[in-house]
């Protein structure tokens, strides 16, 4: 088991794609790093490069102490989960979970008591010698996990593993994947587009947009503070909402309606609000014209405009709605980020508050 | 479902009847004896001469040389069908490999080059392709028999498309697992392509099987002769009053159309699979 490192990485395609550029990424070992972002983010280009199915245009990996540029992906000491499990099909589960420990020239008793010793943990006994055309989804994601487990490798690479399963499954799965890496100790990379996946698997979420590091940190610090308004739309569900408000005399001012202090020069500002940290008031607040409404059960989210712009709010009530709502911002959980770049504007901008009801 | 009507019966068993009853018709004569065909013609009913025929067919003596029987024929002939088809689809298959998996400049136009090549039969370079295997002494041996036509567009071509069909993560996962360029073809490409393979071999073992021209030229030895040689040669006999073995010339080609049938009833599952199975 060993570290992870990537220094100043980057991928050019033929014909001057920039794919991904200037990663700087340090894993402990041990630790689970979910890389997240919207398709063509460049996370699995990231992803094949530290497997070696992608060659690096610029910087450096290290796997423990040992750079890998140059290495054939066999020698890297990983292990690799398909989206599409990638499962020989001609091979038994056993056979499949054995190839990679045989190509190595693992002794027979080897491969034997790890391919057991991966069954047995994956629950894969009875199966092991079916064909993967006779398995379901979940148990084919088993068996690609087995062979994974069965290199003891220095760190597990999963690409997209859980998108091809349908929702029930995913999130047992993902409650699988997690426990299983805590037992081993792995390192583990893992790639998804999901926020959700991210949020629930990840020690550290590495947010990608276009290539770029847009924010790395503990899932809850990214969630509380991102860097970003991308970061900020893409983490969390629903999606943070993001408005256009001004800074006025010390005042965040949004459609004319001051919604809290803030020590910054005048001028145009993003405003985040999660939907879930709104609440419905009697009175006072912004008025919010509702559009309309999701219900999901526990919450409902209400979705509507305050002047021209889209406002959703998460709210737990079963009260009938008229059709305009007062809605009560929490002033210590405002988002505030430059127009401009998107950065965020960290919170020391942001003087004790006035309440605004 | 749709209800079956006589006249879909009357065209199918018509259907039937025009394709097995020359069959039929050479099996029944093959047991006459050669005056009753010459002068009755045809016959659908069985004789009493099929005996005495099928075992003088298969092992008397004849050719100049005296020493080539119907046995040595058949041999001669599923040498050549078995070594065209196991060659061609090796040949095939790693030339398939070479163009889907390895990044080399102009595979595209090599391949369309190599497909190119449909179009010409074998007819068209039948003496070039003689010249070369002359000059190289290989006239006369299986090895000129067979290797010169192993080339195969139409089999490069099918293994080109399954291979294409074989999705990119299973050779990600199989280079993850340590499996080099060859072990990948060996352990994973070869087992897949079971189905492309059967039906290679049918289409490629009766191609072989029929040869006539190319043997004609190659083989000047009576040792070589294959069944399509041997059929000819009993209907060249008819100088003066002789009287061709009709039946030993049909019974020749019931034994020659046997090995083509078994290897269809016998891959015909495969086969099936092999041509409409597309996903993997």
């Amino acid at each position: 088991m060993a570290g992870l490192s990537l220094q100043g990485v980057g991928k050019t395609y033929s014909g001057n794609v920039d794919a991904v550029t200037g990663v700087e990424i340090e894993i402990a070992d041990g630790e689970f790093i979910v890389l997240v972002g919207p398709s063509g983010c460049g996370k699995s280009t990231l992803l094949r490069m530290v497997a070696g199915l992608e060659t690096v245009t610029r910087g450096e990996i290290r796997i423990g102490d040992r750079v890998v540029n140059r290495l054939d992906p066999a020698d890297r000491d990983i292990a690799m989960v398909f989206q599409n499990y990638a499962l020989y099909p001609h091979m038994s589960v056993r056979d499949n979970m054995a190839y990679g420990l045989k190509n190595r020239g693992e002794s027979r008793a080897v491969i034997d008591e790890r391919v057991a010793e991966a069954a047995r943990m994956l629950e894969l006994g009875p199966y092991l010698d079916r064909k993967p055309r006779a398995l379901s989804g979940g148990q084919r994601q088993r068996v690609a996990m087995g062979r994974a487990i069965v290199r003891q490798p220095a760190a597990f690479l999963f690409d997209e593993p859980l998108s091809n399963l349908d929702a029930k499954l995913r999130v047992s799965m993902r409650g699988e994947i997690r426990r299983l890496q805590r037992r081993l100790g792995t390192t583990s990379l893992y790639v998804t587009h999901d926020q959700l996946e991210a949020m629930t698997l990840a020690d550290r979420l590495v947010v990608l947009n276009g290539g770029r590091v847009e924010q790395i940190g503990a899932p809850l610090e990214v969630y509380r503070s991102p860097a970003s308004t991308f970061v900020a739309g893409f983490i969390g569900s629903p999606a943070m909402n993001l408005l256009d408000a001004r800074v006025e005399g010390g005042r965040v001012v949004l459609e004319d309606q001051a919604i809290g202090g803030a020590e910054l020069p005048e001028g145009p500002v993003t405003l985040g609000l999660r939907p879930e940290d709104l609440r419905l008031v009697q009175a006072g607040g912004l008025a919010l014209r509702l559009d309309y409404v999701e219900e999901l059960g526990a919450q409902r989210i209400l979705h509507g405009f305050v002047g021209g712009q889209p406002l959703s709010v998460a709210e737990a009530g079963a009260a009938p709605l008229s059709d305009v709502v007062r809605v009560a911002v929490r002033e210590d959980r405002l988002h505030l980020f430059e127009t401009r770049s998107g950065h965020r504007i960290e919170r020391a901008g942001l003087a004790a508050m006035e309440p605004a009801e | 479902m749709q209800k079956i009507k006589p006249l879909d019966h009357l065209v199918l068993i018509l259907g039937v009847l025009f394709l097995c009853v020359p069959v039929v018709m050479a099996l029944m004569s093959s047991t006459h004896y050669p005056v009753d065909i010459h002068s009755n013609g045809l016959f659908l009913t069985p004789g009493d001469n099929g005996l005495a025929t099928y075992t003088k067919v298969l092992t008397d003596r004849g050719g100049f040389t005296g020493d080539v029987t119907g046995l040595r024929m058949l041999m001669n002939s599923l040498i050549m069908g078995v070594g065209f088809a196991v060659g061609k689809i090796v040949l095939s298959m790693m030339a398939a490999y070479a163009l889907v998996y390895f990044r080399f400049r102009f595979a595209t136009i090599l391949f369309w080059m190599i497909f190119t090549t449909l179009l010409l039969p074998l007819e068209v370079r039948i003496m070039p392709s003689y010249q070369v295997m002359s000059t190289l002494g290989l006239l006369n041996t299986y090895t000129g028999l067979i290797v010169p036509l192993l080339a195969s567009a139409t089999g490069t071509f099918f293994f080109r498309q399954f291979f294409k069909s074989v999705p990119d993560e299973l050779l990600e996962a199989a280079r993850i697992d340590g499996a080099g360029p060859w072990k990948f073809f060996i352990d994973v490409l070869v087992p897949l392509s079971k189905t492309m393979m059967a039906a290679i071999f049918i289409i490629m073992f009766i191609y072989g099987w029929n040869q006539y021209l190319w043997p004609l030229l190659m083989t000047t030895d009576e040792h070589f002769y294959t069944l399509m040689r041997g059929i000819k040669s009993i209907l060249q006999v008819w100088v003066g009053s002789q009287i061709p073995d009709y039946n030993e010339a049909f019974a020749l080609a019931v034994l020659a159309m046997l090995p083509p049938v078994a290897v269809v009833v016998i891959f015909q599952r495969m086969f099936i699979k092999g041509l409409t199975e597309s996903d993997k």
